[in-house]
């Protein structure tokens, strides 16, 4: 499958020397473009959430003329708003002994040894850089009566490293970022583009030029070119119908990419979040995640005996029925050195297993309890309300039920995509010009992702590392005047995505794009969700495959393709879902391990914990696009510890 | 959580665009589950006009946890519904009685043009943010985050003016159409933190001047703001801004 002669083609262009001084090292000798030739440089930045918004907000101050775009009716919508707990950062400010070694550890570790150790190095130490960069511009973190910034705990550490506000840190950050983004715009120096989307990628002498998009509003699709692409359009957990994700979130322009010659890595690590609210039924469209900082405080347990399960689920007892040594607090009895504050992984293995033996609550079974009676104790409600008051109040109005009261009912839920495009030291993928930040890529996670740590990735990508490494590749552009969107290559991509949206809106079928959504949603969490096997990711390829067919020969989308059609949008997003959860499952049957968020029934301890094979999977999978129909080829990344040493991720 | 299932009608404003003349649209919707949130409902009204070959509702969502600000909707004489202090994505049908007629407008103000059916342009939003509502600082050439110590209490109140999810309610609910909530909503946040005080007197006058260039309303104090902002955006804010705007003025 793979040659050598192939191989060497994945450059990820890490500089010589020791771990801690490459970026220093990278930062003095790049090169950089001076602010004459800036003016002359036109960027296009797709997505505004953490990484995309200050991306384009930094470009913009440094003189580049940027064309940031969204889906939504303004930058501040993206879905980095949504991101509850809190941004990691190696300030050591609780004398507990956290460093940027520590934390670059910690993410390496949390990520089962499964990413890049220069970029995961380089992400903890540019930390530090936001939290002070965020101060300046007035996101009003959490502080201590001192005046001094608060610090929380989060899975997978045992330092107190994260910062927060309220349970609103991601709103709080990314209206930072899109403050200092509004700034640019009043300045002219960012053109803002809301209700486009992206469709295509324009590829002129092998280089990223512009892209088509398509006005939401007018329905029309339109031309924009550039010296640069930046892809920030967040990850694709929406292939699963059900996620935390927001219902526009959408892997297509990372598909537009994929389909033009950038790697796609690791599509396979998803991560299952273990704090959800649970499914209630059918016309469920999304599903609501209760941030991980509850497990600071809150203690996870089902019932110790079957029967009392079946009589919660029969609504014969009530949970505060259940005496104290009645409860199983599973997560403090099989971990006892991290207890409820385990991975995002292993907690979420762990309440599967329990409901799958049998103890799992709620009306379907599909529950375990998160209970704060003891906090409430020993700290008084007050105090609970003040930490966690926004979240409890959320819970309060989907549920119906007070968890001041009674323990509140969560399960794990599709979260946060881990794999992604494939991009190099300097974030560029595979097809130079075209660079990809955020969730969208897949560098810095690994195999999971911390928490805490995607609002930290997001911005440090875009306020302190894309806007240098970027310079390094247009310093070789200074000389290319701005061209025409008249080129035939903008007229042939535009013609592909006109003839794409005629074959769709032609179909006329019966079946609506939620329904065959909701279809590939189930077969994904079904075969391709937390326990994965051989049999179950194979049967998926053909689910898909079957679907896919379906789709394309029966979906009915109303309404007419050159005007505003909602039902349009989506299924031009399902249509690339179709093609992710192959990708996904196409990867996960290769990678016969279990590493992070792909858990392999076949690859386990004796005692359940996920069994990784480092001599023979120690790699990134980076799948090529071959053409439609065609098997995509699988190229690898090796990766190489240096500076640590690789072990079984231990959590006891 | 019950299974239950309510029938109910729904009134629907249906418009095909700014400029064309809107009208409602009456339909029944069967077997709702209690447990459904608003948008899930909407979700199955626009399933069965699929099902009719008929095109569905348009209407603004993203993240539906009560966040992105992106849902609106006047659900029966209020901006996201008869529940208190939340957005429309999170009014679940427990609300609603089984028989029930449920009218759903778009947001209705001057400063907010319609789009098509529920949908409305808030680009106005963030033309007055451009004006003004930021701290003027780059990327890098900071302090130490910890180098200004704030008082707990102003941090607070700083987080509790910047939850504003920018969502358009109060100028839904006010019958002068005025942003003012908004509007003072951030330069309350960034006049309460020492990192923004100091061009607060001129981010004050460039927010006012651009909400009313946009033609927003006056303020008259009736309160309706406050009342049905689904993130409990205290009406003080207002009279923050009111004394950042005189005092900018006095200065001139």
């Amino acid at each position: 499958m793979t040659t050598n002669n192939e191989k060497n083609k994945i450059d990820s262009k890490v500089p010589q020397g020791p771990l801690a001084e490459k970026w220093t090292e990278y930062k003095a000798h790049q090169k950089l473009v001076n602010p004459a030739n800036k003016r002359r440089l036109d960027i296009i930045v797709v997505g505004t959430g953490l990484a995309g918004a200050s991306a384009a907000a930094t470009l913009g101050e440094l003189g580049f003329n940027v064309k940031n775009f969204c889906i939504q009716d303004s930058p501040r919508r993206a879905h980095s708003i949504a991101a509850q707990g809190g941004i990691n950062a190696a300030k050591n400010y609780q004398n507990d002994g956290d460093s940027v070694y520590r934390l670059f550890y910690d993410t390496i570790k949390g990520g089962d040894y499964r990413a890049r150790e220069s970029n995961v190095y380089r992400l903890a130490e540019v930390s530090n850089n936001i939290i002070d960069q965020c101060v300046a511009q007035g996101v009003p973190f959490a502080r201590e009566y001192g005046g001094s910034l608060a610090n929380r705990s989060f899975g997978g550490a045992q330092v107190s490293r994260t910062f927060y506000a309220k349970g609103q840190t991601g709103q709080q950050l990314l209206l930072g970022a899109y403050s200092a983004l509004s700034r640019q715009a009043q300045k002219g120096s960012v053109k803002l583009y809301t209700r486009y989307e992206m469709l295509d990628l324009v590829i002129i002498d092998g280089k990223a030029r512009g892209i088509i998009a398509r006005n939401l509003v007018s329905g029309k699709t339109e031309r924009f070119s550039a010296h640069a692409v930046v892809i920030a359009s967040g990850g694709y957990g929406n292939t699963f119908f059900l996620s935390t994700n927001a219902m526009g979130s959408n892997g297509s322009a990372v598909m537009q990419i994929y389909r033009k010659g950038a790697y796609f890595a690791n599509p396979c690590y998803a991560q299952i979040h273990p704090t959800c609210i649970p499914v209630h039924g059918e016309n469920q469209s999304k599903l609501t995640l209760m941030s991980e900082s509850l497990r600071n405080d809150g203690r996870i347990w089902v019932p110790k005996k079957k029967e009392d399960a079946e009589a919660i689920r029969t609504g014969k007892l009530k949970p505060t029925q259940i005496k104290e040594e009645d409860r199983d607090y599973y997560l403090e009895r099989r971990y006892p050195a991290f207890g409820n504050l385990v991975p995002r992984d292993v907690a979420s293995r762990a309440a599967k297993e329990r409901c799958d033996a049998g103890y799992g609550v709620g009306p379907t079974g599909l529950a375990v309890y998160l209970d704060f009676s003891e906090p409430i104790q020993r700290l008084g409600r007050d105090v609970v309300e003040a930490r966690y008051g926004n979240l409890f109040q959320m819970y309060y109005k989907i549920v119906d039920e007070n968890p001041y009261e009674t323990p509140m009912m969560i399960y794990p839920a599709i979260h946060y995509t881990m794999g992604g495009i494939w991009v190099d030291y300097e974030l560029q993928t595979s097809i130079p010009g075209c660079f990809c930040i955020g969730e969208a890529n897949y560098s810095d996670h690994g195999a999971n992702r911390l928490g805490a740590s995607a609002l930290m990735q997001g911005l440090a990508d875009g306020y302190f590392v894309l806007p240098y490494t970027i310079q390094n590749y247009l310093a070789g552009e200074i000389s290319t005047p701005r061209f025409s969107t008249d080129l035939p290559e903008f007229n042939d991509a535009e013609k592909g995505v006109q003839e794409r949206i005629d074959r769709l809106m032609k179909i006329q079928g019966k079946r609506s794009v939620d329904s065959l959504h909701k279809e590939l949603g189930l077969v994904m969490w079904e075969y391709v969700g937390m326990g994965r096997t051989k049999e179950t990711l194979e049967k998926a390829i053909v689910e898909i495959k079957r679907i896919k067919k379906e789709f394309w020969s029966d979906v009915f989308i109303p309404g007419d393709g050159k005007d505003q059609n909602t039902e349009l949008e989506k299924a031009i997003r399902l249509a690339d879902f179709l093609e992710i959860g192959d990708l996904m499952a196409r990867d996960g049957l290769l990678r016969e391990e279990s590493c992070g968020g792909h858990f392999r029934l076949e690859y386990q301890t004796s005692d359940g914990e996920a069994l990784r094979n480092d001599e023979k999977f120690s790699y990134v999978s980076c799948w090529k696009y071959k053409g439609e129909d065609q098997e995509p080829e699988m190229l690898k990344e090796d990766l190489n510890y240096e500076f640590t040493k690789v072990q079984q991720r231990n959590y006891k | 959580m019950e299974n239950k299932l309510i029938n109910i009608t729904l009134k629907v404003w249906r418009q095909r665009g700014p400029k064309t003349k809107g009208a409602f649209e009456t339909y029944k919707l069967d077997g709702v589950s209690v447990d459904s949130s608003f948008l899930e409902m909407l979700d199955m009204l626009n399933e069965k006009l699929i099902s009719e070959r008929k095109e569905p509702v348009v209407f603004d969502h993203d993240c539906r946890e009560g966040i992105c600000g992106m849902c609106s909707l006047y659900i029966n004489g209020h901006p996201h519904g008869p529940d208190e202090d939340i957005t429309t994505c999170q009014l679940h049908m427990r609300k609603f009685k089984d028989g029930e007629t449920i009218t759903i407008e778009p947001w209705r103000s001057h400063g907010f043009p319609i789009i098509r059916d529920l949908m409305v342009n808030r680009t106005a939003f963030d033309k007055i943010m451009q004006a003004g509502g930021y701290v003027s600082v780059n990327t890098g050439g900071f302090a130490e985050a910890n180098a200004i110590p704030i008082p707990k209490r102003i941090a607070d109140e700083a987080m509790d003016s910047a939850s504003c999810i920018g969502c358009g309610a109060c100028v839904a609910a006010c019958k002068n159409g005025s942003a003012m909530l908004f509007v003072s909503a951030k330069v309350s946040q960034l006049a309460l933190l020492p990192q923004g005080k100091k061009e607060g007197a001129r981010r004050a006058k460039a927010m006012v001047a651009k909400m009313d260039e946009l033609g927003f309303g006056n303020c008259t104090n009736t309160g309706a703001c406050e009342a049905e902002c689904p993130k409990n955006i205290s009406i003080t804010n207002i009279a923050r801004l009111n004394r950042e705007f005189l005092s900018a003025k006095f200065k001139d």
